[in-house]
């Protein structure tokens, strides 16, 4: 699951947060240059795997490898410096609510680099502009919706132009009209910039249009992994029950439990 | 048999888990201080934090105080006539001000204004990832927001309880010299005549820096260790205004037992 050219990589990774196991010998690779969708049902990890990357959750066992470094024995130090590369759009976006549109997308210039003033408004206009919201520098967080937070976290998090962007979820909750500009977002900023994109998301048409390559997760590690195209032809129970949002199938429908006659006491009742 | 095993057994892991927190907190106000020297290369984050804890409690500081004085001033008066000495009252105001009521009450109106608000507020960061964001924007949060905060109350406390105080005093004024007809020339040299700066005012101040010191870092560590939800945040803000106010009082108990028993 893993090739030479993979900017980010995981070597046999176990992760449990407490006594459950999210992982176990998780080995997989995500493309340099490239936009991958991470997939999977609730709790299968898409999200933990971001927090991974970007050094927020350590695995207890193996190793998560950028460009050569082992972002899980990094310092505190060696980590923040790896973070300046990297962009993360988080689930709502996680605006600063006491800072507005423009003093939100400064605040990442503002902290790690020393720019003049024009220097910092010129960057944070041409990054909202990026995202189609440089009428919106005024307004505060809650005055937005959600496609526009998203968007402004997106104009924040490529603020410091990262190598390598991290989505999770970055289509939740939008409307068809904002989930289409997010995606077309994602796409058009990973090619204009020549950066790595990886997204977490359950959105199966938007992903499909937007990702190069897709990696399903389920029960802790990989279960498929191609282009969008080959996944819609996969015969894989999985894969067909996933793609197709069947209720059924190889994830059943009911949690495992007490047989139904015995919960409700008919053990012993005929018929 | 068994109950006292489950008893001691649930007191047993009580003090294991009380011990652990304490010991995660230490860990964490250590990395805080550390991580401070952000306040001395950008001090307009320390203003904005002094207004947040300490300018916006203004208003609850000087009406209360007002009130404790007005209080003190009635109760004072009424006893001290019996015993003709009315001239003390100025005394009894401001001894119990500036010793005890002044670092005390503060302390905790300061803990349920501004303590909340800072365990709130970081809670509220965390629980919509603002914190985490910052954290993959390479910048810590223990030094960005934590550490302004922290200092924030420390410096807000004991300027706080000294308003307190003075406001303590002009109620005691109001009610004892403007109202009651007291002598306004006994109320004001008697006071000045039997409060020592150093035995009474400065420890005031101690005591009122200790007491920053401690409900600055219960809200910002009751914050930054709350769980991530609506319930949890609010959570969180109880245990700071309930811990905060435990603290104060039995910190007040032993620091007045070291400065005001023996030599006086």
């Amino acid at each position: 699951m893993r090739e030479p050219t993979d900017l980010i990589q995981f070597s046999s990774v176990n992760f449990a947060y407490g006594q459950s196991t999210i992982f176990r010998n998780l080995d997989v690779g995500f493309a340099a240059g490239k936009v991958t969708a991470i997939m999977g049902g609730s709790g299968s990890g898409k999200t933990t795997i971001l927090k991974l990357i970007g050094g927020q959750a350590r695995p207890q066992q193996g190793e998560v490898i950028c460009e050569a470094s082992a972002v899980n024995k990094m310092t505190h130090r060696e980590l923040f410096a790896y973070r300046k590369r990297i962009g993360m759009l988080f689930q709502f976006g996680a605006l600063f609510t006491d800072l507005n549109v423009f003093e939100n997308v400064a605040f990442p210039l503002r902290e790690q680099a020393s720019l003049p003033e024009t220097a910092v408004r010129d960057l944070v206009l041409m990054k909202l502009h990026a995202v189609g919201l440089r009428g919106a520098s005024r307004l505060m967080p809650a005055e937005l919706s959600g496609g526009m937070a998203r968007r402004v976290a997106l104009a924040r998090a490529i603020a410091l132009d990262p190598s390598l962007m991290l989505y999770d979820e970055p289509f939740t909750g939008l409307d068809p009209i904002s989930t289409a500009i997010t995606g077309n977002l994602i796409r058009t900023l990973n090619d204009a910039l020549g950066i790595t994109s990886i997204f977490v998301t359950h959105d199966i048409k938007a992903s499909f249009k937007v990702a190069d390559e897709v990696v399903l997760l389920s029960r802790g590690s990989v279960t498929a992994r191609g282009k969008p195209s080959d996944l819609l032809e996969s015969n894989d129970p999985l894969v067909r029950q996933f793609v197709n949002g069947e209720v059924d199938g190889p994830v059943p429908f009911h949690v495992s439990s007490k047989p139904y006659r015995e919960d409700l006491g008919l053990e012993h009742v005929r018929g | 048999m068994t109950f006292v095993r489950k008893m001691l057994s649930r007191l047993g892991r009580a003090s294991i888990d009380s011990i652990w927190k304490l010991g995660e907190a230490s860990v964490f106000m250590g990395r805080v201080v550390s991580r401070s020297s952000i306040i001395l290369r950008r001090p307009s984050l320390l203003v904005a934090e002094i207004h947040f804890a300490g300018v916006l409690s203004l208003v609850i500081i000087i009406v209360s105080g007002l009130f404790v004085g007005l209080v003190l001033g009635l109760q004072g008066y009424e006893t001290l006539k019996r015993y003709g000495s009315t001239g003390a009252v100025g005394t009894l105001v401001a001894l119990s001000l500036v010793r005890e009521l002044g670092p005390v009450v503060s302390a905790l109106l300061f803990a349920s204004r501004a303590g909340s608000a800072i365990t709130a507020k970081i809670g509220i960061m965390k629980t919509t990832e603002q914190l985490s964001a910052m954290e993959m924007m390479a910048v810590d949060p223990h030094a960005r927001v934590v550490a302004p905060m922290f200092w924030g109350g420390f410096i807000s406390m004991p300027l706080l309880a000294a308003i307190f105080s003075a406001m303590g005093i002009v109620g005691g004024y109001l009610i004892t010299v403007v109202v009651i007809g007291v002598d306004s020339g006994a109320f004001w040299s008697q006071m000045q005549t039997s409060v020592d700066f150093h035995h009474d005012i400065l420890n005031g101040v101690i005591k009122s820096v200790v007491f920053g010191t401690a409900v600055s870092a219960i809200a910002v560590y009751e914050g930054y260790a709350s769980v991530p939800t609506a319930e949890g945040v609010s959570r969180a803000v109880t245990r700071t205004v309930v811990t905060s106010a435990l603290a104060v009082l039995a910190l007040d108990f032993v620091l007045t037992a070291f400065m005001f028993t023996g030599a006086h």
